[in-house]
This record gives C-alpha cells, sequence and structure tokens, in this order.
C-alpha cells in the first residue's frame, strides 16, 4: 500500500477478478499473496478506468504480475492498453482449471497452483522478502 | 500550474518535493500531500508520486529536476 513509503524492490498484483470461476481464483490468489507480504494488489479497474495514480503505480513497479482467469486475457490487454510492462504472467486455464460459472465457492486447489506459479515466477523477489 | 507531490514524508518523497520545487521555479504552485488517504483516492499506491494539474505523472521513482522539467513543458 502506499503507507509502505519509499520500500525496496515493488511488485504489483493485477488480477481480471472476473466473474467466471477462474475470474474468482485469479482474484483470490491476489488476495493471498499480498496477504502474504508477495506483491501489492492494485485494481485493474483503476487501470481500466484510465485512472491516472494506479496506471503510474503500475508503470513505477519492480515487477508488475498479471494474473487473468481464462485467454480473453483482460488484464493482459487492460495493462498493454495503459502502456504498464507486465513481467510475469499466469492463466488460471492454463494450469488445467475449466472455465465455468461461478456457483460461490473458489476453488482452493486452484488457488494454491496460482500462487505457486507465481511464487516460481519471482523466485528470487520472494526468497530475498522483497514485495 | 499546480504541482503536488504524494508520500507519507519519508527522505524520498522529501527530494521529490525539493526537486519539484527546483523544477518548477515560479511557474507552478508545489504542494505536498501526505495524508494517506488522500493519497490512496488519488490512486497512488507508490510512493512518491507526482501530479500535474490533477493527474499523477509518476510513481515510485523519486525524478530528477530535469526529469521534472521535461515533463512540465510537456
Amino acid at each position: 500500500m502506499a503507507n509502505e513509503c519509499c520500500s525496496g524492490t515493488t511488485t504489483v498484483l493485477f488480477t481480471c477478478s472476473g466473474a467466471a470461476n477462474v475470474g474468482q481464483v485469479a482474484n483470490q490468489a491476489a488476495v493471498d499473496l499480498q496477504q502474504e507480504g508477495i506483491g501489492k494488489m492494485l485494481c485493474l479497474a483503476g487501470i481500466g478506468s484510465h485512472n491516472s495514480g494506479m496506471i503510474a503505480s503500475g508503470k513505477g513497479a519492480d515487477r508488475v504480475v498479471g494474473i487473468d482467469g481464462c485467454t480473453v486475457a483482460c488484464t493482459k490487454k487492460a495493462l498493454e492498453h495503459a502502456e504498464v510492462p507486465m513481467t510475469d504472467y499466469v492463466v488460471v486455464t492454463g494450469l488445467g482449471f475449466k472455465k465455468q460459472a461461478h456457483d460461490g465457492v473458489v476453488d482452493k486447489e486452484a488457488v494454491e497452483k496460482v500462487k505457486d506459479e507465481i511464487k516460481k515466477c519471482l523466485g528470487p523477489v520472494v526468497a530475498s522478502g522483497g514485495t | 500550474m499546480k504541482i503536488e507531490i504524494y508520500g507519507t514524508g519519508c527522505a524520498k518523497c522529501k527530494k521529490l518535493f525539493e526537486n519539484a520545487q527546483a523544477a518548477a521555479g515560479s511557474d507552478a504552485l508545489v504542494s505536498k500531500v501526505e495524508d494517506i488517504q488522500q493519497i490512496m483516492n488519488a490512486g497512488v499506491m507508490l510512493t512518491p508520486a507526482i501530479a500535474i494539474d490533477g493527474e499523477v505523472k509518476s510513481a515510485g521513482k523519486v525524478l530528477s529536476v530535469d526529469e521534472i522539467k521535461k515533463m512540465i513543458s510537456k
């Protein structure tokens, strides 16, 4: 968050947070990672609405992680449109999970797999404790 | 012209404020926004950040005087 003023390596997380099950998995993974101190969630809606503060915050980060639920790739496209360079990218359906209507229950196994993928991508950053 | 520096008051925030003042001279009003709620309401999630006439131009970096001058002249 902004009150972690002038910290070292900064990692930010953008997620699609879509209506389907995989969008909710993507969102929950980002929530969990932030809780674990691995990155800060930023609002993809802020990127879509052209909020200059959110766009500048994305551009100012050292690592920009994008998490999409499916291959429609809204996170990736929104970041590209705003010229926020993404350094790491995970798609939930790419990990073998099927997109379907969200029934209100987030698939915990899928969330853990997404988190593991992101941790793998961030390897040295996670190990050093930098966020 | 109005320049705002977003930051809760660390050394980097202060440096960016000084650089902004040096870059702007008497052409702009440079102010600090240190209230965390106001910072977050502006969408700023990395500090220090600089906004020119209400638009956040950079976050998470201490821009030099020259970089700010270029930004102002655009």
